[in-house]
């Protein structure tokens, strides 16, 4: 199911939250709303959800070409994953994922042993089986995640939001939730919308990437196309690292760190290269990154191959000329 | 007990001198009034504490605090809960002013809470009994004629004499609805710190899940705060048995219909009936007794389910 | 749209609690200023400059604030043994410090008159160093005549025996506003102190100490609107002389007992409004002293 989101905006008392954003979630996709905090990310989330009003006006949210802005929450069909998970503490795991279904109208409700089938399978899809009798202060911090996953997807939810999904994980878990709930999404295939604050989490995971600034949104694209071809200063900056650099015409540039070639400095090129001199030198890992210092002052970092910087054989002081074709913004 | 090298600790001799001083400070303060009590009951002997306790009027005080209690805390369990729901899940103007208000009992004298009574239905007052009685006569047919008939009637009959003759000053009603006055912010109070600390995640979890409002507050909220629930209900409870100002105001001491038991023991006191007065007082010092001990309870209880959380 | 709200029984909840809230506490209080308004200014004027008011407002407050400034003292003495030292029967004594919350007051009030009073096992100890003094120094003024009053009484029938039971009632409002803050202070930063030098005193003075303002003054504040209104625990101690023991509270049930409601009224209307002034300004004085920890 797609979602689309016309001209929203919301004040909270006189702060602007989100200030008219409109944005299209194709269907199956997985969109990551990215941003610094305060940029309306997690608003527009909870706009979705039901949980929070846009302003009065022509703004609209469309579930599949169906406005759902007068749908309330429990009704729109979303699964919500919140950022710490709300789980029931008093409930066990099974009573938490159950609640979805055991608070239908008792019309719709599926009885008992459809429930318990659904939630053993709803553990075996999360992989927590034998898990069930457990209480939420009882699981590790991704386990919890995963109830929360499964509890939201017990209704069987047309669409799947979550509001930072890893931001209360140690990195270790993070980065193999991460790769987990790619694969989950491939298998299961449900629209689905998160919010980071993470570049990286979200050029990793998201299939389109939303990055919000200021309580708008700043560029929507791939992930490669957010990273390879950013519309402004602040989406450059915000996605990795990057050298800000003043021409000698005095228009400013930027450039990434592998995106700098470096060669001898006998091969110097006036036309496309600079000449630098190496500050440091970092060369633990894989990659190598030289700190350098342009003859006119400014400083670039540089990130280049250990097998590169092997072969050229460089050492802190040396002077070597720099090329790139940076690009303007 | 640790290592003299400790940073964050005291010398031993200080440690000893301030654990001495505050146990000293407790003892007289806490220890000895409790055990004066006690002490003071017994003086005359078993039979006389006894007798005391089991004199028409003593007994009568009993009934009367336990009803006042009775209608007072549920009544104000079901005004904390909503107050607390009310401030603690929405964001509306006038909060912080509702949220102080609700506080504003604990600032104001048991004397005076009794005395606004009085204002109102006293001889004297805005409604005096005479208005009153005009003002509910319509009421009192009704209930009357309830009274008559044969299935149920008994029920109404306590009613039906009192609308007759509505009185609050001077008589039980305006004893229990001092005692409302006095133990109105107990049960929010412990609420809506809880409430507000555990925010609202899990019930909007529960919204988005498709839960109606009062399955929300069964089968989420509720679970979640009934040990602090209960601890208000506690305190609330203790406050309302206890009361002494405010019921002393709108009573009139008419002995043996419309005294509490702390009202009994000032009686008793006065006519220089020292161990009948320190016998009653038992009864109190027992109920303080419990609730501390159940409060304990509760805070261990609460403690580990806080605890567990994380 | 926007006054939708998310979780259900905002309409129930405010019209249950405003109304529950207008009748049992808005209304009356309302019908008791608008009793006392009604008096007129000239018998506010007149009750307001009547000495035995003018007596019983200072030594209320008076002794109040005294009572309260000693909880404090108390309480942070009693707080940082509780929570820092372990000794046997800590936990017993933890908990035991809500009794004057629990006990009720008029049991409070009998009990300390009977362990205060000439004949009880204080009581009397005091009224002998008093008789001591007395006959030794025979000291003159003020002081000559608490003397003489504890020597006949004990600590009874004197502000000596209201400023006790006040203490009573308000020590443990300071411990329990000051227990979490000092639970939740870690040891970091007093080793943080110490690993520049500082010494144990000089720790708990400069660094420990002015972490607990904010909640000694909370502490304070409830203690001493407590011990303003407070009634029970002090009408069997006080023994209720005019223009010597008499409390205010006291004076507006006499005043009732005289069906002299307006003066009843404008008392209490005069005494809540103090309260309620006094109380803002130290609410006011502790938010900027919040602000300022920050």
């Amino acid at each position: 199911m797609s979602i689309s989101i016309h001209s929203i905006s919301k004040t909270f008392g006189t702060y602007k939250a989100l200030d008219d954003v409109s944005l299209e979630v194709p269907n199956g996709s997985l969109t990551a709303l990215l941003g610094p905090s305060g940029s309306g990310k997690t608003t527009l989330l909870r706009i979705v959800a039901g949980l929070e009003f846009a302003d009065d006006g022509p703004g609209k949210i469309l579930f599949h070409g169906e406005n759902v802005v007068s749908v309330p929450a429990g009704k729109r069909g979303v699964g919500f994953v919140f950022q710490h998970y709300a789980l029931f503490r008093h409930m066990s795991v099974a009573d938490n994922i159950a609640f979805g279904l055991t608070v239908l109208p008792r019309s719709k409700r599926p009885p008992k042993n459809e429930i318990r089938d659904r939630v053993h399978e709803l553990l075996g899809l999360v992989k927590l089986d034998g898990l069930d009798k457990r209480r939420p202060h009882e699981l590790s911090g991704g386990q919890r995640q995963r109830v929360a996953l499964a509890r939201a997807l017990a209704i069987r939810p047309k669409v799947l939001l979550l509001d930072e999904p890893f931001g209360a994980l140690d990195a270790k878990v993070r980065k193999d939730l991460r790769r987990w709930l790619r694969a989950f999404h491939d298998e299961i295939g449900l629209t689905t919308l998160f919010v980071t604050h993470d570049q990286e989490e979200a050029l990793e995971l998201a299939d389109q990437v939303v990055v919000m600034r200021n309580s708008r949104i700043e560029q929507v694209g791939s992930p490669q196309e957010i990273y390879d071809r950013p519309r402004s200063p602040f989406v450059y900056e915000f996605l990795g690292n990057v050298n800000k650099l003043t021409s000698p015409d005095g228009a400013k540039r930027y450039v990434r760190p592998h995106e700098i070639e470096v060669v001898f400095a006998a091969e110097y090129d006036p036309v496309t290269d600079r000449i630098a001199r190496i500050q440091h030198l970092f060369s633990a890992g894989p990659v190598a990154t030289l700190s350098v210092r342009l003859d006119d002052g400014q400083f670039a970092d540089v990130e280049l191959s250990r097998k590169q910087l092997d072969d050229l054989g460089l050492s802190v002081g040396d002077e070597v000329a720099i090329r790139s074709r940076p690009e303007e913004v | 007990m640790s290592d003299p090298r400790e940073v964050t600790t005291e010398s031993r001799p200080v440690r000893i001198a301030l654990i001495t001083a505050a146990v000293a400070v407790l003892l007289l303060f806490l220890l000895l009034p409790l055990f004066a009590v006690f002490a003071e009951a017994l003086r005359r002997g078993w039979e006389v504490f006894m007798a005391s306790l089991t004199e028409e009027a003593a007994l009568s005080a009993i009934k009367l605090t336990l009803l006042a209690a009775a209608v007072s805390v549920p009544l104000n369990t079901l005004f904390g809960l909503s107050a607390a729901w009310l401030v603690t899940r929405f964001r509306f103007k006038g909060r912080a002013l509702l949220i102080s208000l609700i506080d504003l009992p604990f600032a104001v004298s048991p004397v005076i809470a009794g005395l606004v009574w009085v204002m109102i239905f006293g001889s004297k007052g805005w409604l005096p009994p005479a208005t009153l009685e005009h003002l509910l006569a319509p009421f009192a047919t009704v209930a009357s004629a309830a009274a008559e008939s044969e299935n149920f009637g008994g029920l109404f009959e306590g009613l039906a004499a009192w609308l007759k003759d509505p009185k609050f000053i001077f008589s039980t009603p305006g004893i229990i609805i001092a005692t409302v006055f006095i133990t109105f912010p107990f049960v929010a109070r412990e609420l809506i710190p809880l409430m507000e600390a555990q925010g609202a995640d899990q019930e909007e979890a529960a919204v988005t899940l498709g839960a109606g409002g009062w399955r929300i507050f069964w089968r989420v909220t509720l679970p979640n705060i009934k040990w602090g629930l209960l601890y208000g209900v506690l305190l609330c409870n203790a406050r309302a048995m206890g009361e002494f100002g405010a019921v002393s105001v709108v009573s009139g001491h008419i002995r043996g219909k419309t005294n509490t038991l702390p009202l009994h023991i000032e009686v008793l006191y006065n006519e220089y009936q020292f161990s009948a007065a320190f016998a009653c007082a038992t009864l109190l010092a027992l109920l303080a007794l419990v609730t501390l001990g159940l409060k304990s309870v509760l805070e261990r209880i609460s403690g580990h389910a806080a605890a567990g959380k994380h | 749209m926007s006054k939708r709200r998310v979780i259900p029984g905002f309409g129930l909840s405010l019209g249950f609690t405003v109304t529950w809230l207008s009748l049992i506490i808005l209304i009356p209080l309302a019908a008791l200023f608008l009793k006392a308004a009604g008096v007129g200014w000239d018998q506010w004027k007149t009750l307001l400059t009547d000495p035995r008011v003018l007596a019983a407002t200072r030594l209320t407050f008076g002794v109040s604030a005294a009572a309260a400034a000693v909880s404090m003292v108390l309480g942070l003495l009693v707080t940082w043994v509780l929570v820092r030292y372990s000794f046997p029967g800590r936990r017993l004594l933890d908990a035991m410090v809500d009794l004057p919350f629990a006990l009720p007051t008029a049991v409070a009030g009998i009990t300390l008159t009977a362990i205060y009073g000439k004949s009880g096992w204080i009581g009397s100890r005091i009224a002998a160093s008093a008789a001591w003094v007395r006959d030794t120094w025979q000291p003159g003024g003020w002081i000559g005549e608490q003397v003489k009053t504890w020597a006949e009484f004990g600590a009874a029938y004197s502000s000596f025996g209201i400023f006790i039971a006040l203490t009573f009632i308000g020590f443990p409002f300071v411990v329990r506003t000051l227990q979490p803050v000092m639970e939740d202070l870690g040891k970091e930063i007093e080793e943080a102190a110490a690993t520049l030098g500082a010494g144990r005193w000089t720790v708990f003075r400069r660094v420990v100490l002015p972490l607990f303002v904010p909640a000694l003054i909370t502490g304070f504040t409830l203690a001493f609107a407590r011990a303003i209104g407070e009634y029970g625990s002090v009408i069997f101690i006080s023994g209720n002389l005019p223009m010597k023991t008499e409390i205010l509270p006291l004076l507006i049930v006499s005043q009732l007992e005289q069906f002299n409601y307006g003066a009843a009224a404008v008392i209490a209307a005069m005494m809540l409004i103090i309260s309620f002034a006094l109380l803002l300004v130290i609410n006011l004085l502790q938010r900027r002293l919040d602000w300022q920890n920050r």
